[in-house]
Order: structure tokens, then C-alpha cells, then sequence
């Protein structure tokens, strides 16, 4: 499958608009650290809260640019063999055991026919690399992996190539655009950062966060998608031990259109309390803080401030 | 090709821009540079915001980086228009504000302050410029100048009435703040106009990124500092640091997996390393001494709390009390605070610090659980007011821990002048640490966490990372 706009764009205002195209709505940084990424081929870190639409990024661009996205979901103890690539040790076997009851040149198998690219596992980074069509890699959470592994990333990311010992350098056919997500529960290394564009996506503005909501439920009412995003900005002041993320608030404004409430009152916050708040401590200190106040209906509408 | 190429001379704006962010601390490295010429080079550059975030995306690397970013951004640009402006014409500022000179004359200033509100309320920033510069020639006019720039926007907040806690229905306070930051702007113009110089560049001061703990300290700040702390913690704590050296092989898997490889044993499978949980014990000084860093260290023991299950806190202040059950019960830090500076038993009765009798009593009471695994943290000035500091039980202690370490609110130039005792714990510690800003704070934890022996550390020390202590 050819791609369509797979030109770099030209202007911010273009990316911005091939996102939402892909219903996702970029506001300026977004938009604009996207577009360099392109056209200065580097990677974009992107680091925010959970749940603000890092990983989101990634596919709206791998949809936006019509390119397939290939993911590293990155964990604790993640190394070379399942990141990079593999020797299917067991093809290997195989092969030598059948030249060897094949019974030519007495089974002696050269070390190169062993290392060849057939019997090469690909993994995400190198199959991002190695494939023909120009791919999004989208390499999540990097902040649980170790500092080897960044270290590891590095060639891959300046050059886009990978040198496989037994085989010389992969280079890259096409140019993947990467996106890197962090929840910065490490720092990461000067060396990596260096190398990236720096992006920091913070909880939207209530405008656009009900913007966002009304795009992915679009039959939610207008004021009751304001209402809901005012509710859940003021949950999010709370402490809490996981504040609600985007696609929570989307999940809340689904649930309340199945509710069929046109209101958010007391009642309906507390029977829809769990789809926002997922932690049993913050379930009783948000009921406690913000289910009072919304029974009142003194604040229908915009609080002002 | 959506821009023209930046002019050859905003690459030196830029080195020189970028050669400011350093002197505040920001590793620009010479790619860094070069990224941001690159992205100036593909994007409109002459609209504000898309200048700004092309700049910030390719020097800034994190998010306490963007904000100093932004601080020497205004400060760095504003500069550099006056100074353009000063040089291309001397003197059109004065033509400018003497220019409605007889419009002004109608103007009053009720309506102006009327104007103002309007403006402020509707958050238009545009219209909020204006009027900041009508009300400065209005003020003008009337001869109230005294050349001093806080002085000047003390007197035009007050002649509008817009001033902070007036009646409690003043305009919205987000607003007013914008309609000053305006104003301020165009005074601090007027001045540069007037004088034909630029002031001197003030650096950003050193506590708009420290910890505030002294003086007015601004919770909220440093709870969010903490926060960062705290996720820094969740992870590094139970981090396994798996460094190959000394992994045990385990046998049964290995030889299960070399049956898929014909019973060659390629694949070799170690045991999993169990993960180091340290018990912690921190003692935290709530005395008057150090009231404005306790506030903050509480927090830092409230963050420990939700990260390492096996920690004992205790407050002192002339004597010793245990608090874990006060954070294990309370979540809300406000409520946390409250109850140990209140109801928490801290037996208070002078309000000085007794450093003797708190280590004399937990050796008593608590000296019995500890043991090879557990860390003891003392949080305090070592400021004994003169009396004994009990460095024998003290050094009991430490000897019965496996770690013990001090964290002292108070830069290490006052250590060991006055009542402070410092050097005569210090000789125990397997680390003494000068604490103010979350930066040593982090440095810190990085420490804690990291397991290694209980060989002596030494804040060099903590520049060199890899060393195992």
C-alpha cells in the first residue's frame, strides 16, 4: 500500500490538520513539534501525565501520514533479543541437522549460511528499520527499561542503522518517524535526549479538552461535555493517587450518555464515580471533596475563575 | 521551502540566546544549536509561537528545563528588541507617547479604570496592552513619574484601583495579573527609552528553582517537587539492577529450555534477583529552628510513606515521637501536618531542640529493630541550642544501622558555627548532605535507593554515579 501523503508537509498548520483528520486534535506545540520531527527526521520524546495522549500521538501520525505502525511496549528487564532482533536458534539447528542427513560435503555447514538473514528473528526496532515502506516506530514508555537499553537506542536513533555483528549494518530503506513516550519516572539520559525532539503534553485546556471529548462521543450535548471536562479539571486538583486521564473522560462522557443524564448532579457522579477514579482511597476523598458540591446546582453552567 | 531562510544574524541571537540558557544551567550542547538553527530554517519563523516552540522543542529536554526556558526566553528576547529599538531610533518613543498627547487630555481616569476593568474581564490581551500604555501617559501627564519602575505600578494599580486585596469583588485575579504584566512591560520600556541604555541583565533568581523553605514557602511548589520525587522513588526502588555479575544459573530452567535446542543449553535462564527492600527510618526535626524546612521535609517523609512500605517516621523536636501511623492512616498531607504539629503528641515544651535526650531515647525505644537492613535519615540543623549533643548514642545507633545518613536544611558554610553540632555527628554518618533544593534532594534519593555497601559516601562522591559505595 502506497501512501498518499507521504511528502514531508509543509507547514505546521498542515500537520495540524492531517492529525485531526485522524481525529486527533494537536494544538500548536503538537502540531508544530510533529511537523520538525518530519522534516528534520528526529525522534519526538513525549512526556506528560498518564493518560494525555502520548501513545495517541503516534497513531493519529501513523494514521494521519497513512503509514503502519510498529510498537515497542518497553518493560522492565527488556533487552537486545526482544527489542532488536533474534537468532531462531531452533532454524539454525533444524538447518544443520538437514544438511547433515542430506549427507553432502558430509554436513559441514559454513558459519556465514548459519548467520544468514533467513534465519534472523526481527524484532520491532529492526523490522521499523528494515522495512520497505517508511513506517511510524513508536517506541512506549521508555522510562521502565534500564540506561543499557537507551544506550542501545542510540545508534538506532542518530543513524538509523543497527549493526548486527554476523551480518555488518542494517541501514535504514525508508525514514521512520519515532515517537518515544516517558511518564518520567526516570530521567532519562543526556545522550538519548540529545538526540530527540523535546515535547511535554500536559492535560488540555477545558475548551479543547471537551473539544476531545465530543469528537470521540459525538452525541454527548454540548453543555454536558463542558460540565463533565469542568468536573474532571477539578478532580484532577485533587491528590490523587491516579488523576483521570483523557480517555477516561471520554469513557465518563460514554457512560453518561448511556445513563441518559443531561445533568451531572450528585447522584449521577456517584454512580459513575468508577470510570474516572480507579483507586479505592481516591473513590472515598473524591466523593468526599467533589459530590457535595455538585448537588447544590448553584454552579450549573461556568464557575467563574 | 515554506520560509525564507532566517537572516544570517539570528544565528549569532541564537548562540547567544542559547549561551544564556547555559549560564542558568541548562546543558545546550553544540547540537542542540545546530537543531534549533535547522528547525528555525523549516518553519515560518516570524510568528511568535511557532519561534518559541521550535526553539524550546530542540534545546529544552525536560520539563523543568522548559520553564527556566521560557523565564530567559521573555527575558533574553525583550531585551533584544529594545535594543534594536534604541538603535534605530533614539527617540521615537517619546514622539510615540507624546503623539496622544490630545486625545489624552480627555480621558479621565474613571473611565480609564472602567476601560480597564472591561478589558481584564473579557482577557483581551491586545486591548489590556493598550490601556496599560494610555494609563502610563495618563499618569504621566499628570506628573506622577518617579522613574522607578515598582514604584510607578504600585502608584497606576492604585489610582485604577485594580491593586491586589481590595474589596473582594475586584476583576478576576488571572486577568489583573496579565493587565500588570503589561503594564510592567511598557514602564520597564518607557525606562530603556528614556535612559537610551539597557539595565543590567538580571539573572533568574536562584529560588525560582530551589526549594522555597525559607521564608513564605509555597506548599504547593514543593509538593509538586515531591511528587516527581515520588514517582522517581516507586521505580528505583524496587529497581532489580539486573548487572549480570553475580546471577545464579538456574539449572532446572535452563536445561528445560535446552530441550528446544536439542539439549545444546544455549538459552541460559538465572534466577531472578529478589529486590533489595530497605527499612527506613527518618527522623525529622519539627522544631522552631527549622519550622519553614520542616514543612517541606514532612512532605519528603509523606512521599517516602507511599513508596517504601517499611518505614518508621518519627518527629522530635526536645523529645521523640513516632508518627507512621499518622501517615499510614491520613493521606491528605494538609490533614498529616495538622495532626503531628497538633495533636501528635510531639512533646514540645520549650520548643528547642534536645538532640541528646532524642538520641538517648531512641536508642532505648527503638534501637532494638535495627538492624543490617535498615537505613536511619536524620532530617535536621544539628542546632542543639547549647546543650549536650549526645554524639555517644548517636554513634550507637549508626553503628547498629546499616546506613545512617543526615540531611541538613542549612547550606554547609553555617555547619558548626553557633550551636550547631554538626561535625560532632557527622564522623557517624555514612553521608551528610547540605539539603535545600529539590536538586540535592533527588541526588539523594538516587543514593538511597541504589543498593551497595555501607561504606562511607561523601556528597563528591555523588558526581560519579557508577562507583558502587
Amino acid at each position: 500500500v502506497t501512501v498518499p501523503s507521504a511528502e514531508t508537509p509543509t507547514s505546521p498548520a498542515e500537520v495540524r490538520e492531517a492529525l485531526a483528520g485522524a481525529s486527533y486534535l494537536a494544538d500548536d506545540s503538537v502540531a508544530l513539534v510533529a511537523y520538525l520531527a518530519q522534516r528534520l527526521g528526529r525522534p519526538i520524546l513525549v512526556e506528560g501525565p498518564a493518560g494525555v495522549g502520548k501513545t495517541e500521538l503516534a497513531k493519529a501520525l501513523s494514521r494521519a501520514t497513512g503509514r503502519e505502525m510498529v510498537r515497542l511496549q518497553c518493560y522492565e528487564g527488556l533487552d537486545e533479543s526482544k527489542a532488536l532482533y533474534e537468532w531462531n536458534y531452533r532454524k539454525q539447528l533444524l538447518g544443520i541437522q538437514a544438511r547433515a542427513t542430506a549427507g553432502d560435503d558430509g554436513g559441514t555447514v559454513g558459519i556465514d549460511e548459519i548467520f544468514a538473514p533467513e534465519y534472523l528473528l526481527e524484532r520491532p526496532l529492526l523490522k521499523a528499520i528494515a522495512s520497505p515502506e517508511p513506517v511510524v516506530l513508536l517506541i512506549d514508555e521508555i522510562d521502565k527499561t534500564d540506561q543499557e537499553f537507551e544506550a542501545m537506542l542510540l545508534e538506532l536513533l542518530s543513524d538509523f542503522q543497527v549493526t548486527i555483528p554476523e551480518l555488518g549494518r542494517v541501514e535504514a530503506e525508508t525514514h521512520p518517524i519515532v515517537v518515544i513516550t516517558s511518564n518520567d519516572s526516570r530521567e532519562l539520559t543526556e545522550a538519548l535526549k540529545r538526540r530527540c525532539l523535546y515535547l511535554w503534553i500536559d492535560y488540555p485546556e477545558a475548551d479543547r479538552e471537551a473539544e476531545i471529548v465530543r469528537l470521540h462521543e459525538p452525541s454527548i450535548d454540548q453543555g454536558l461535555a463542558e460540565r463533565l471536562v469542568e468536573v474532571v479539571a477539578r478532580v484532577r486538583e485533587l491528590d490523587l493517587r491516579k488523576p483521570p486521564s483523557i480517555s477516561e473522560s471520554i469513557d465518563w462522557a460514554r457512560t453518561l450518555v448511556l445513563l441518559g443524564a443531561d445533568d451531572i448532579d450528585e447522584t449521577t457522579f456517584r454512580d459513575s464515580l468508577s470510570t474516572i477514579v480507579k483507586h479505592r482511597a481516591d473513590l472515598d476523598l473524591v466523593a468526599e471533596k467533589i459530590g457535595p458540591g455538585l448537588g447544590q446546582g448553584d454552579r450549573n453552567g461556568k464557575p467563574g475563575g | 521551502m515554506s520560509a525564507e531562510r532566517p537572516p544570517a544574524r539570528i544565528a549569532d541571537r541564537l548562540i547567544e540566546f542559547c549561551g544564556e540558557l547555559r549560564a542558568e544551567g541548562l546543558a545546550v550542547g553544540t547540537s542542540e544549536v545546530l537543531d534549533a538553527a535547522l528547525a528555525l530554517e523549516s518553519i515560518d519563523w516570524q510568528e511568535e509561537v511557532g519561534f518559541r516552540e521550535a526553539i524550546a522543542a530542540t534545546v529544552a529536554k525536560s520539563r523543568a528545563d522548559r520553564e527556566v526556558f521560557d523565564l530567559v526566553f521573555d527575558r533574553f528576547f525583550f531585551r533584544a528588541t529594545e535594543a534594536e529599538a534604541l538603535i534605530r531610533e533614539p527617540d521615537a518613543g517619546t514622539t510615540a507617547s507624546a503623539g496622544g498627547g490630545e486625545a489624552l487630555a480627555e480621558v479621565t481616569v474613571d473611565d480609564l479604570a472602567q476601560a480597564v476593568v472591561e478589558a481584564i474581564e473579557s482577557g483581551d490581551t491586545g486591548l489590556m496592552n493598550e490601556l496599560a500604555r494610555l494609563s502610563i501617559a495618563l499618569f504621566a501627564r499628570d506628573g506622577e513619574r518617579s522613574g522607578v519602575v515598582g514604584v510607578d505600578l504600585q502608584r497606576i494599580r492604585r489610582g485604577l484601583g485594580i491593586g491586589p486585596g481590595g474589596d473582594g469583588e475586584g476583576p478576576d485575579p488571572e486577568g489583573r495579573r496579565e493587565f500588570e504584566r503589561q503594564l510592567r512591560r511598557e514602564l520597564e520600556r518607557r525606562q530603556i527609552e528614556s535612559q537610551g541604555k539597557l539595565p543590567p541583565a538580571r539573572p533568574l533568581r536562584d529560588l525560582s528553582r530551589a526549594l522555597p523553605v525559607r521564608g513564605a514557602s509555597d506548599l504547593a511548589q514543593v509538593q509538586r517537587a515531591i511528587f516527581r520525587l515520588k514517582r522517581r522513588l516507586a521505580t528505583i526502588g524496587h529497581d532489580p539492577r539486573q548487572g549480570g555479575r553475580g546471577r545464579t544459573l538456574d539449572f532446572r530452567r535452563t536445561a528445560r529450555a535446552s530441550l528446544q535446542t536439542g539439549g545444546v543449553p544455549l538459552d541460559l535462564r538465572y534466577r531472578p534477583k529478589r529486590p533489595r527492600k530497605p527499612e527506613i527510618y527518618v527522623l525529622c526535626d519539627v522544631s522552631s529552628s527549622v519550622s519553614s524546612a520542616s514543612t517541606f521535609f514532612l512532605s519528603v517523609v509523606h512521599a517516602l510513606h507511599d513508596s517504601f512500605r517499611k518505614l518508621r517516621s518519627f518527629v522530635f523536636i526536645e523529645r521523640i515521637s513516632e508518627v507512621t501511623e499518622h501517615f499510614l492512616r491520613e493521606r491528605d498531607f494538609a490533614a498529616v501536618s495538622e495532626r503531628i504539629t497538633a495533636a501528635g503528641g510531639v512533646a514540645d515544651v520549650s520548643g528547642y531542640t534536645d538532640y541528646g535526650r532524642v538520641w538517648s531515647e531512641f536508642l532505648d525505644d527503638v534501637s532494638a529493630d535495627l538492624g543490617p537492613r535498615s537505613t536511619v535519615i536524620v532530617l535536621g540543623d544539628a542546632r542543639t541550642n547549647g546543650r549536650p549533643p549526645g554524639a555517644g548514642n548517636f554513634r550507637a545507633v549508626a553503628e547498629q544501622a546499616r546506613r545512617t545518613f543526615w540531611l541538613n536544611p542549612e547550606p554547609a558554610a553555617y555547619w558548626n558555627y553557633g550551636d550547631s553540632a554538626m561535625a560532632a555527628y557527622a564522623p557517624f554518618c555514612d553521608g551528610v548532605f547540605e539539603c535545600w533544593t529539590t536538586d540535592q534532594l533527588e541526588d539523594f534519593v538516587d543514593l538511597l535507593a541504589r543498593s551497595g555497601g555501607g561504606a562511607s559516601v561523601h556528597p563528591a562522591a555523588l558526581a560519579r554515579p557508577e562507583h558502587r559505595y
